[in-house]
């Protein structure tokens, strides 16, 4: 029988990324209880997943130094499922977990854009930062082919970081325009201290094919992918390969904002210069509040710490440097638009959703995300629409804004642990 | 020398290094995770657990995503259902 424990942190911090980090031990000068709390079994998020044990001093290990000597408690895989009136219900491998809190900070990270095409389902095709992910949890690549595809810089990223690992890295494919490729890496070596970073990437990639005006347009193999087909600049061609790495850019997690009554904006998190959210008390920081990179998270999160301790003095010395790092939004958002024939690449027996395997025809009957749930079951899976939510926000137009908890499928027991107040629940449960 | 862990895929002993997730202890294995619900195999799509995709037996309790249970020694995963 699972146990049930109650947990009472002065700032609760859900997320250890990047802007988690920086937001819990930028609260933690003020000698308040903090507790730091993440679904994954350790702190560092994405972008420094596995790098606690790295050897060699970055800058992520001078974040992990600092928090590994702090007083922020750490609370690894434990999955935030519900919220409502300054309490958070959490569950972990073997217990449910209760947490109230005097003020909130949400840094709930980002994911992959996947889009539908056929053959997207086979194995080893996944995402850009999802083989990415799976190099820094241990999976040998050494000598495997990799065609890595889909849109913005993770995919240079995540080409160097498979080459380390040994893969052969056979070409990315990068949907967006040679003119556009070109503007942002004009602009990206403008912003101060990406330069270096930059030309890393350039020496780290050179010799690897960089197509631009190019993505997939199916993946072919028995049982698991072995040749991807794309299309570049008009032409089609085939490549084998063992793996499909393809990304279309991030997405914010609001999920979880967006069941604390945050307003959201574009698809964003609202807040104000504090990263104080439409709701008194919950701070947002990362890239909810826009998709800005490790930079900014750490800037947006350390004055989330601040104001959550009343250390706006604090908060305010950092509103220049936060500045500074959103031009990296605005570049962003400016590089890598997705091109409609994107639109065009799932056939009418492509799956859209890959928990209840609802094919694309499926969901062209339908008028909304809502009809689609009711009558197709597109995003009624474990994913709770995670994937296919936001694929179909693309291919339709269709507004996604329903979200209710459990925000994660949970144990029974976990959600029998929630205290019992029924007006509390948003009628998620009835 | 890094420190290696053994589980078992469906019966079969895979070695991985410490640290690693059970999902790459699968796929070291050559298994997919899982079977859909329209019977096709799968296997890791996003690597950070929100996907689904990976989702396994583990000791015998099923549905775990194996990209967030880091192996330990002599687990026993099954993969493939």
């Amino acid at each position: 029988m699972d146990s049930v424990k109650h947990l009472r942190f002065d700032v609760a911090v859900v997320g250890a990324g990047p802007a988690g980090i920086a937001a819990a031990l930028a609260a933690a000068d003020s000698g308040k209880s903090i507790g730091l709390m993440d679904d994954n079994p350790a702190p560092g998020g994405q972008i420094w997943r596995g790098a606690q044990s790295a050897p060699r001093r970055s800058a992520a290990s001078i974040w992990f130094d600092r928090l590994n000597k702090s007083a922020v408690q750490i609370i690894r895989g434990a999955r935030v499922f519900h919220t409502a009136n300054g309490e958070l219900a959490a569950e972990s491998d073997d217990s449910a977990i209760q947490i109230t809190y005097g003020k909130l900070v949400l840094a709930t990270g980002a994911r992959e854009l996947f889009l539908p095409f056929p053959g997207w389902t086979l194995p080893n095709v996944m995402g850009a930062g999802g083989l990415q992910a799976l190099l820094k949890s241990g999976l040998d690549i050494a000598g495997k082919r990799v065609v890595i595809a889909g849109t913005g810089p993770l995919l240079l990223a995540v080409a160097a970081y498979a080459r380390k690992c040994g893969a052969k890295v056979v070409g990315i494919c990068e949907q967006t325009t040679r003119p556009r490729m070109v503007r942002f890496g004009m602009k990206m070596l403008l912003v101060p201290n990406k330069a270096p970073e930059a030309l890393r990437f350039a020496y780290d990639l050179r010799g690897i094919p960089h197509w631009t005006d190019c993505w997939p347009v199916a993946a072919f193999g028995n049982r698991r992918v072995e040749i991807v087909r794309i299309s570049r600049q008009g032409q089609t061609s085939e490549i084998e390969c063992d793996y499909l790495a393809c990304g279309f850019h991030l997405i914010p997690n609001v999920e979880l904002p967006r069941m604390c009554g945050c307003r959201l904006q574009q698809g964003l998190v609202e807040v104000d210069e504090y990263q104080q959210t439409s709701v008194t008390g919950t701070y947002c920081a990362g890239e909810p509040t826009g998709i800005g990179g490790l930079e900014l998270a750490l800037v947006e999160g350390e004055i989330a710490g601040y104001a959550a301790t009343n250390w706006e003095d604090r908060a305010k010395h950092l509103f220049a440097k936060r500045a500074r790092c959103q031009k990296v939004v605005r570049i962003l958002k400016d590089a890598f638009p997705l091109r409609p024939e994107l639109k065009n690449l799932a056939r009418p027996d492509t799956l859209v959703c890959r928990c209840e395997d609802v094919p694309h025809e499926r969901l062209c009957e339908h008028s909304s995300w809502r009809a689609a749930k009711l009558h197709a079951r597109c995003g009624m899976g474990p994913c709770q629409g995670r994937v296919c939510a936001p694929a179909a926000e693309f291919l339709f137009g269709w507004e996604i804004d329903s979200v209710r908890p459990p925000v994660f499928p949970v144990r029974c027991s976990s959600l029998a642990a929630i205290p019992a107040h029924p007006t509390k629940l948003n009628g998620g449960f009835r | 020398m890094s420190k290696s862990v053994s589980v078992r895929v469906n019966g079969q002993p895979v070695t991985v290094r410490a640290g690693a997730t059970v999902a790459v202890a699968v796929l070291a294995s050559g298994a997919t995770c899982r079977t859909s619900v329209s019977g096709q195999p799968r296997s890791p799509l996003c690597g950070m657990g929100t996907c689904f995709e990976c989702r396994v037996a583990i000791n015998g309790e099923p549905q775990r995503r194996s990209c967030q249970v880091l192996c330990e020694s002599n687990m026993e995963i099954e993969a493939g259902g």
